[in-house]
């Protein structure tokens, strides 16, 4: 059980945050396509940021507290998907202050 | 270079990018602000669980703090740590979300499924409108959200 500690903290940020997909309608899962472009280059400039601070030994991970899986031989798989779900988790809540609040952010149709 | 300054070079890089490379200017909008206070609510929650635990250990000469002895949790707040994590896990996430959320702005400025736009919450019907439809919505139950426009 001890090895799922982080991702259960994954699977947390994830439910944690996708639940406003419904509740306050923030349709980001919905405009899938835009979210895998405003995905794809954060989650290559980190993990690349990430792969280059472990082999410098600026951080480690415990290789008793995650699943062992390690891409490219050093990087745990949950700091993957820690780039992936934390900033879905992040526009999400973009669009769920939106959704309430209805302040503007730059891409609406009147500009 | 030092996980403190790739840090610092990360915000500086990503406010640039923000306000210069995609205009996008998030920075300066009251929604993002509000929406960063939520994520780094929750940052200090799970960062500080996983670096409590010694999930994360982080190397003397890399962070501002000491790595303290593995019998126990980092302090929770002093020596460069902010909820058990080294303040340097903050310029990453600010980072790392400002470029998340400035990139979506930016795609959908650029049309890329603009539209539908967020919102209302579902306990609100009788809501705010997406701007752009003059309302194709019917008041019925489930009737809002297919009748919006998808381009």
């Amino acid at each position: 059980m001890e090895r799922l500690t982080y991702l259960g903290v994954l699977v947390f940020i994830f439910f944690g945050s996708a639940w406003l997909e419904i509740a306050l309608r923030t349709r980001v899962f919905r405009r899938w396509k835009r979210l895998l472009l405003a995905l794809s280059v954060p989650v290559v400039v980190f993990v690349i940021w990430d792969i280059w601070a472990i082999a410098s030994g600026h951080w480690a991970i415990d290789p008793d507290r995650t699943l062992g899986i390690r891409l490219f031989g050093i990087l745990p798989v949950e700091e993957l998907i820690f780039f992936l779900v934390v900033p879905i988790a992040s526009i999400l809540s973009l669009e769920a202050v939106r959704s309430v609040k209805g302040w503007p952010l730059g891409d609406e149709a009147s500009r | 270079m030092t996980y403190t300054q790739i840090g610092i070079l990360f915000v500086v890089a990503v406010v640039v990018s923000d306000l210069l490379v995609l205009r996008t200017r998030l920075v300066t909008r009251k929604g993002f602000w509000v929406a960063y206070a939520i994520v780094l609510f929750f940052q200090c929650v799970t960062n500080g669980v996983l670096t409590s635990l010694h999930v994360f250990t982080y190397a003397d000469s890399a962070i501002v703090g000491d790595q303290p002895a593995s019998d126990g949790p980092p302090p929770f707040f002093g020596q460069g740590r902010i909820f058990f994590q080294p303040f340097e896990d903050l310029l990453m996430g600010f980072s790392l979300c400002l470029l998340a959320m400035a990139l979506w702005i930016y795609w959908g400025r650029r049309g890329v499924q603009r539209t539908p736009m967020s919102g209302p919450p579902i306990w609100r019907w009788s809501g705010r409108v997406p701007s752009t439809a003059p309302s194709a919505d019917g008041p019925g139950p489930g009737g809002a959200r297919d009748g919006e426009p998808t381009a």
